[in-house]
């Protein structure tokens, strides 16, 4: 994932989940025909069957590729050479045994592939890497949102234009602050790095959360009493669940299948499972039977996180807060 | 609430005067009472003074709230009215501690609140969105201010129970706001008010956001709760029914600058100004600017004297005359003091109607009634008139309001 298509993708969701935040409930009891025409309207506009044969084109020429590396990292070697994916089904139909587990066993116990301690950098990495911006940008979103200050506005979009700045020109100034700081080789350059690069996006999309919690929700809780430490842990993190599993989500996946970062900042000791399946394919690509079974293993732990957190996407959380 | 155990009631009596002791030196309450029941005078209740208080806005010339000048007395239900952008809701924020103050002084009881904080403040408001916590359940909503202070989790059941019975809400007590009406949103946030027990109530517009019908009920119930627990209570609409049925006394504002304080009874019958005049009352007085002549004014066909008193010491030859729609008589043609209408519009109300219409024989005066420029005249709604007909009418003898043309304040 490029960081550009991250930040839009991150728009793109920040957008439907604040629509969902503002969204206003449907009142059946006093207008029954208009929502019953609503939705006969909605479901008319969804159901068309032209946009329906467009997305599962769409869908498929988008799943192909994936799935074609699946099929492949279940077959031999050989096979992999000689043939092409596809055909594997005339194969298995003729009850020839096309599929083996032997690529997934030699790229995690192999002895010159040994994922496992690549496995373990990776979560070492990626978990700081997530906590760190959104601990940060949740308290710097809730200065910029709810706390007054002189030059706040010109300090949030400050903020937000560093978005601007490809990381690629920051990688060798952040080396050389590292090796100053003679912390270069460790956890630390990595767990910095990602942190730097995720918190202006982290800060902006927290920040317009914050923003569309409404106002006199803050003002109720100031007059029940409580200070903003109360107001930010019981009332505005409940509110902004969702949120942060969003940008969690994104953080954890960009953190995860990054590269770059990792190999520029890290040292041999805290290579990433990225950087491994990049080598497994060898210098001159000759391994790539290997590297179809690791690009499954390293994708496995996004998956299981996405799935495990998509049902914080809950529509509609601030419903019933305040009249709509 | 005499069932309680003495236990209990013991708790909350320390309470109660551990309150006292950090509020004020109030000691007002007995001693005598035994629960947790605000009813039952655990609330210690306070006068409310702005002193002076304005606010201007940064970025803005005119002040929002203008040198504010009010005294609230204790246990009282002051309604703040007047037209939206008027300030009321400004001077309400200010003494709740959401505004700054930028000039002059907030009193509670006899504590300068100008620069404490709202949580320090303790004063319970209630939004026109109500602001309930949506992810707490309604018990949680209630209870959140006396969590937040550190009250026992027994004593905050009990009083939200307490509280939720007053208000009807005890079958709701665990369910999250989304799950709730409208008028029960309303109830909840009026129930977080009452589970605090604090000095002062604030309101702000509570109402605006029921149905009409929710609204009326509602408003009873409110002002007949506030007359039960007898909290100070300040009150914010815009709707001057609303002021006029609920409050004590009534404040009404117009572009930051206090207008008149009274009972509803005189805001009816003497308001202080042409402004007062013509936004209390429903439907609105029928105001014009006439020329004196000879100590009189020429009302279409009819000559009406003005007080010798009054017309001798005017500072122009131009005065402000008003007179409400239930002011008006419909008479003889021939009578005294008599003028002709034509009935534009008959709006029946089923006990009243009105009739819309415009003056005859008129001498170029701006004869207009709130928002319409057509005179207004309560009738009989036994007798109509007919669309396009001319009824005489009068007004009945000491119900004319003689305001000065030029700075509109009262003459009469």
């Amino acid at each position: 994932m490029s960081t550009v298509a991250g930040a839009a993708g991150a728009a793109r969701d920040k957008s439907e989940a604040v629509d969902a935040l503002v969204s206003t409930p449907p009142e059946p009891k006093r207008t029954p025909s208009g929502i019953n025409e609503r939705a006969r309207k909605a479901k008319a506009r969804l159901s068309n069957p032209w946009a329906s044969a467009i997305a599962l084109i769409i869908a498929l020429l988008w799943t192909i590729p994936t799935f074609g590396l699946l099929v492949t990292s279940v077959r031999p070697e050989l096979d992999i050479r000689r043939s092409g994916w596809w055909t594997v089904f005339g194969d298995a139909f003729a009850g020839e045994g096309v599929f083996s587990m032997r690529n997934y066993e030699a790229a995690l116990f192999g002895s010159s592939t040994n994922l496992i301690s690549f496995f373990l950098n990776s979560f070492v990495i990626t978990l700081p890497a997530v906590v760190i911006p959104i601990t940060l940008a949740l308290l710097a979103a809730y200065g910029f949102a709810w706390i007054d200050f002189k030059g706040r506005d010109i300090l949030f979009v400050a903020v937000f234009a560093l978005q601007i700045v490809p990381i690629q020109i920051t990688l060798i100034p952040l080396l050389s602050l590292f090796v100053a700081a003679d912390v270069n080789g460790s956890f630390w350059t990595i767990w910095l790095s990602h942190s730097a690069f995720a918190l202006p996006l982290a800060i902006f999309l927290l920040h317009n959360f914050m923003k569309d919690i409404p106002a006199s929700l803050v003002e109720a809780a100031r007059v029940d009493g409580a200070g903003h430490v109360k107001i930010f842990f019981q009332v505005m993190m409940p509110l902004l669940t969702p949120a942060i599993a969003a940008f969690g989500i994104f953080q954890f996946l960009w953190v995860w299948n990054d590269l770059l970062v990792a190999l520029v900042m890290g040292g041999p000791d805290t290579f990433p499972l990225t950087v491994r399946v990049a080598e497994m394919a060898g210098s001159r690509g000759g391994d790539w039977h290997v590297l179809s079974a690791g690009a499954f293993i390293s994708m496995v732990i996004p998956l299981i996180v996405f799935l495990g957190l998509q049902r914080y996407f809950v529509r509609g959380l601030l419903a019933g807060s305040v009249k709509g | 609430m005499a069932e309680h155990p003495v236990g209990q009631g013991t708790i909350a009596l320390q309470q109660c005067h551990s309150r006292h002791a950090s509020v004020s030196n109030d000691t007002r309450h007995d001693g005598s009472s035994g629960t947790y029941l605000p009813v039952e005078g655990c609330f210690i209740m306070a006068t409310v003074t702005f002193d002076h208080a304005t606010r201007i806005y940064p970025g803005t010339e005119r002040p929002a709230v203008d040198a504010l000048n009010l005294h609230i007395e204790d246990g009282e239900f002051l309604v703040l009215v007047g037209p939206s952008g008027c300030g009321k809701s400004t001077s309400l924020r200010m003494l709740a501690g959401l505004e700054d103050v930028n000039g002059g002084h907030i009193f509670i009881g006899e504590r300068d609140v100008t620069d404490v904080q709202p949580k320090d403040r303790d004063i319970a408001m209630v939004f026109q969105n109500y602001a309930l916590y949506p992810h707490m359940s309604v018990a949680d909503n209630m209870g959140f201010a006396l969590k937040i202070a550190g009250t026992p989790k027994a004593e905050i059941r009990q009083r939200v129970e307490e509280a939720a019975k007053i208000l009807d809400l005890t079958e709701y007590l665990d369910r999250k706001p989304k799950a709730l009406s409208g008028g029960q949103r309303q109830r909840v946030a009026m129930g977080r008010a009452i589970v605090r027990q604090p000095q002062v109530f604030l309101m702000d517009e509570p109402l605006s956001n029921l149905d009409a019908k929710l609204r009326v009920q509602t408003r009873t119930q409110i002002a007949s709760l506030q007359r039960r627990l007898g909290v100070t209570t300040v009150y914010v609409t815009h709707d001057q029914t609303e002021a006029l049925t609920m409050g004590d006394r009534i404040a009404v504002l117009n572009a930051g600058i206090l207008q008149q304080v009274g009972t509803p009874r005189e805001m009816y019958d003497k308001p202080a100004n042409v402004f007062v005049a013509g936004f209390i009352g429903s439907p609105a007085m029928n105001i014009g600017t006439f020329t004196v002549t000879n100590g009189s004014v020429q009302v279409g066909a009819a000559t009406l004297p003005i007080d010798r008193t009054i017309a001798s010491n005017l500072d122009s030859n131009r005065v402000t005359l008003g007179f409400r729609p239930e002011s008006l008589d419909v008479v003889d043609a021939s009578t005294a003091g008599a003028f002709h209408v034509e009935v534009n519009l008959v709006e029946e109300l089923g006990s009243d109607a009105y009739v819309y219409g415009s003056l005859k024989d008129d001498v170029a005066t701006d004869l207009h009634a709130g928002s319409t420029d057509q005179l207004i005249v309560r009738i009989n709604p036994r007798h109509v008139p007919e669309k396009g007909e001319i009824i005489s009418v009068a007004i009945k003898p000491g119900q004319q309001h003689v305001f000065s043309a030029t700075s509109g304040e009262r003459l009469s």
